[in-house]
């Protein structure tokens, strides 16, 4: 039957075009990520003589290391190492406090639901759209005032209470969905407030406590405005190290030390991603408002 | 045990009204059956007397104490919901002991207390199960055994057995009436089942729009209802209505039925008082059992009227062939002995019990005594 | 006489005051730290404050001077030029590919994993990467050249006029991938049904998509156009790693030249301004935006 067989030919070209898109759109995602790594293996000689996607002729960690260990950054020169620590001691602390006190606010806003509240959690949810330009002024200000401009702890103010309408938003909107009569029956039961969220809502909220730890440790960890804004010199984030890196006008640029710098800063965030991609996900269609 | 007065209770929601002036009092050891439409606030009431919501107006006492500021906690009693709220968390065992644990009941206690009511409710076997692995008729049942373990005064049920199969309701009516008889506590029980209401109750509240239409006996509900909405709302298959007008023949006060094909019948009407009089248009209700056919209503009923009418409709039901005809213009329906049934179409001449109709005013729905 | 119990007692008050109390300072923190902060800005915006806030107050001066700049208009220029192609190019290439993946395609975990790990990246990242393949001598141009087309020139990055495209291209990279997300979900939650009940009607599957299935995904589009521009207008890293808003102030966006007035210039008020006019472009577009969801949700 000539017509079946000439319809089933388009049917596999079709799906030849659809693969043959598709594996090439993974090419072009996947190729930025290859030629940072293989230009972070190779030595300044073979970036100058070779293209970008040339394999690198003899592979050296020495830009690691240096990019580690001892490269120039700002007015040190100990590499990316004591930035990479100080957003592991950002992130941790800011990550914990907004992800517990969003956790409350959102079983009390569902949960619990007062006169007002309902406002309250509309003004929050208006405060996760806001460009932080906005705010950053005060800020300064405060954190100046606080005694905490140029400390980690003013970054992690900073980012606990930013993040707190998302981690707000994400527990609340996970805990409506946990049925009332829960609550009830653990009310009538005679657990009060903390009992209840201890034992009934806790044990059930491990899915979104990944979503939002995830989703805030990348949020924090990748954050620069809030670095560059509020931290000088020692005291700075990775990601701010980064740039100053990448963006110095000193006179030999080397590439593979930036690229070398650029991966670590980016290793934790992609660590997460691929190990949790699920919860990732989920975060980022919940959060996506915040971009 | 104790006993529950509901004192002029309203609730509103912000604006709406949804509670409006509820009275409603039991004795200790009652089961009170609260019944109505969707949405016609029995949860909201429930909720009220567990506490749970805050009374608008009113007061409620149980046993000598009002519970209006009382947390729900504090008020002594169990609550079975229609979800049943097993919290997923925890086994049956857990489940079971957690109210106890939180109002500190010593462990040995405890452990008494599960085993009897895993007995009770013979579900000694899935003690150490999670709520996930239990059928939804197991659920059920670990719902009340959780609600029995704590020897509350009252037991509040809401429309606990509405997510179950047919069958499984049936049997387990008849067990939560075993267990009130059993246990003897106090329970208010919402349902908007009329069966249920019926076969559970040791008094009803037939509510509606969120005033109570009728506060009775199930025997007093059924034999003597308020109003239309109580008269219809009980019984099934549903009272008769039927729109007449009064007239006096032969100096008796009849209500005249003509059938579909012209035949013109009269029904005689006891009292002749100042509501029930010649010319005036009311409702007649008459349930389907007080209508049969005319062998049988000779043979068991005093005073009988008779009709001749067209068959529209059978229904076979197995002990009942129930029979679709049309008077004054209103579809009615019989109850007949299926040795008895006609087919569609024959006509069939069928007997009235007299001394039944009740009669209610058209506007109002307010039942008119005679 | 029944014990009197219509006065609560302490303890019960306590508990029944317990969720504001928990809530109050979360509360107090986001009066303060969210619109307490904006009022500030305003008011800052309406003064002549340069290296430190002063508080005295010009009214409208700071936001007629803004719009006489022309560093800020070549911003808003940007903006309109990135936010369009951004968005444009997210949209289309983000629904390509999730219709494409909703073909039953074997490896389509792998295939997103793929798609969406630039997410995981910071864009302080992303933009070093893509300012090392955009490098104008070593980068593209040169791999192009090698490949024998020696006459080709890609040097955007150092163009004035180009490199704003630049920025388009890291971000596009960067984003495609969440699109692509929302899409796949707005896909899989159309009933199969439809599909079906069409294909019986005799429409083809090119037919299908173009009338029925993209239509009902207009839902997705919207929230997907919301998003694009919340993070169109606060785009800020990646113009600073890729390109630093140069050459000169050519690529600059209206986050840049904020950061530029308020941190490097030492003009408080200007930049408060230019904060304040960002916050109306954002809030042009999210109020309605929030408010349609959340009458949607009251009607569903
Ligand atoms: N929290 C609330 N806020 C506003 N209105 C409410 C609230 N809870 C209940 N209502 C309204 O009160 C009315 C009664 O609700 P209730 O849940 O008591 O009905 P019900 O008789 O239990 O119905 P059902 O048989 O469907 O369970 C309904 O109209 C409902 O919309
Ligand atoms: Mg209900």
């Amino acid at each position: 039957m000539p017509d079946a067989i000439r319809r089933s030919r388009s049917e596999t070209a079709g799906r030849i075009l659809i693969y043959g898109t598709l594996v090439l759109f993974a090419v072009y995602f996947l190729v930025p990520l290859f030629v940072m790594v293989i230009t972070s293996v190779k030595n300044m000689d073979e970036i100058r003589t070779g293209t970008l996607i040339a394999l690198p002729q003899q592979p050296t960690l020495e830009p690691w290391l240096k990019a580690w260990g001892y490269a120039t950054i700002g007015v040190t020169n100990e590499g990316i190492r004591g930035f990479f620590w100080n957003s592991i001691r950002m992130v941790i602390p800011a990550v914990l406090f907004s992800t517990l006190i969003g956790a409350v606010n959102g079983y009390v806003l569902s949960k619990w639901r007062f006169r007002g509240s309902d406002t309250f959690f509309a003004m929050l949810l208006l405060g996760c759209f806001i460009p932080f330009q906005v705010v950053l002024l005060p800020m300064a200000r405060t954190l100046g005032f606080l005694g905490l401009s140029e400390s980690i702890w003013g970054l992690v103010l900073v980012h606990t209470v930013y993040g707190l309408a998302f981690t707000t938003l994400f527990f609340r909107n996970y805990y409506v969905a946990v049925p009332s009569e829960l609550v009830n029956a653990a009310r009538i039961d005679g657990a009060g407030f903390f009992r209840i969220f201890w034992k009934i809502m806790l044990p059930v909220s491990t899915p979104i406590f990944m979503v939002t730890i995830i989703w805030q440790t990348t949020q924090i960890w990748n954050d620069f405005l809030f670095g560059v804004c509020f931290s000088t010199g020692e005291t700075q984030p990775v990601t701010v190290a980064l740039n100053n890196l990448v963006n110095t006008s000193s006179s030999v640029k080397e590439y593979n030390v930036d690229m070398a710098a650029a991966i670590i800063a980016a290793l934790p965030t992609l660590f997460v991603y691929f190990v949790a991609g699920k919860y990732f996900v989920r975060g980022l269609t919940a959060g996506a408002v915040k971009g | 045990m104790a006993s529950l007065v509901i004192d002029n209770v309203t609730k509103a929601f912000g604006r709406v009204q949804v509670l409006k002036g509820i009275d409603i009092a039991v004795d200790a050891g009652e089961f009170l059956v609260l019944v109505g439409p969707s949405g016609c606030g029995k949860s909201t009431l429930l909720n009220l007397i567990a506490g749970l919501e805050s009374i608008t107006t009113g007061e409620i006492r149980m046993g000598d104490r009002v519970v209006n500021n009382i947390p729900p906690k504090d008020r002594d009693i169990a609550m079975v919901f229609q979800s049943y709220a097993l919290y997923p968390n925890m086994n049956v065992r857990r489940n079971l002991s957690f109210g106890l644990e939180t109002r500190k009941v010593p462990r040995a206690e405890i452990e008494n207390r599960i085993q009897r009511v895993a007995e009770i409710l013979q579900i000694e076997n899935l003690l150490e199960r999670k709520p996930s692995q239990l059928s939804g008729g197991q659920r059920q049942r670990v719902a009340m055994g959780r609600a029995i373990a704590r020897e509350p005064l009252i037991f509040l049920f809401d429309e606990p057995l509405s997510n179950l199969d047919a069958k499984l309701r049936v049997e387990m009516r008849t067990e939560i009436k075993k267990l009130h008889q059993r246990l003897g506590t106090t329970i208010v029980y919402v349902t908007h089942d009329q069966i249920e209401a019926m076969t559970l109750a040791d008094r009803i509240a037939i509510m509606k729009d969120g005033i109570v239409q009728q506060f009775d006996t199930p025997d007093g509900v059924y034999a003597n209802p308020a109003n239309l909405f109580v008269a219809g709302f009980i019984g099934s298959p549903a009272m008769n209505f039927i729109p007449v007008s009064l007239s006096r023949e032969n100096g008796h006060l009849v209500a005249p039925l003509v059938t579909a094909d012209g035949r013109r019948f009269t029904v005689p009407v006891p009292a002749d008082t100042g509501a029930l009089a010649p010319e005036r248009e009311i409702i007649m209700g008459i349930r389907p059992e007080n209508i049969t056919d005319f062998q049988e209503g000779m043979q068991s009923w005093a005073h009988i009227a008779a009709l001749e009418c067209g068959v529209n409709v059978v229904e076979p039901t197995g002990p009942d062939t129930l029979v679709y005809t049309e008077v004054n213009q209103t579809q009615i329906v019989c109850r007949l002995c299926p040795d008895a049934a006609p087919k569609a179409g024959d006509t069939i001449r069928l007997a009235f019990d007299t001394t039944k109709p009740l009669f209610f005013e058209p506007g109002t729905g307010n039942r008119i005594e005679g | 006489m029944p014990t009197d119990a219509r006065q609560p007692g302490l303890a019960s008050l306590l508990e029944a005051a317990l969720p504001k109390v928990v809530v109050a300072p979360s509360f107090a923190a986001m009066l303060v730290f969210i619109y307490g902060f904006i009022l500030w800005t305003l008011y800052i915006s309406m003064t002549k404050s340069t290296f430190l806030p002063t508080y005295d107050f010009v009214g409208l001066a700071q936001y007629i001077k803004l719009w006489r700049i022309e560093r800020w208009w070549v911003a808003c220029r940007n903006l309109l030029v990135y936010g369009g192609l951004f968005i444009f190019f997210c949209t289309v290439l983000g629904l390509m590919l999730a219709i494409f993946l909703d073909q039953k395609i074997r490896i389509e975990g792998a295939l997103r994993t793929i798609y969406l790990y630039p997410l995981a990246l910071s864009f302080v990242v992303t933009g070093t990467a893509w300012k090392w393949l955009l490098n104008p001598g070593l980068g593209i141009e040169r791999l192009v050249r090698e490949m024998g087309w020696s006459s080709f020139t890609f040097d955007w990055l150092v163009t004035s006029e180009m490199s704003i495209y630049c920025v388009v291209i890291a971000a596009v990279w960067q984003s495609t991938g969440f699109v692509m997300a929302m899409f796949l979900a707005g896909l899989r939650g159309i009933d199969d049904a439809i599909i079906k009940a069409a294909q019986v009607d005799g429409a083809g599957l090119t037919r299908i998509y173009w009338k029925i299935i993209i239509p009902s995904l207009r839902p997705v589009f919207f929230s997907a156009f919301i998003i694009l521009t919340h993070i169109a207008i606060k785009s800020f890293d990646l113009v600073v790693v890729l390109t630093r808003g140069g050459p000169g102030y050519s690529s600059d966006l209206p986050a840049t030249f904020m950061y530029a007035y308020a941190f490097t210039r030492g003009r408080l008020a200007m930049g408060a301004a230019s904060a304040m006019m960002m916050f109306a472009m954002v809030m042009a577009i999210i109020v309605p935006y929030l408010y349609s969801e959340l009458r949607r949700k009251r009607d569903a």
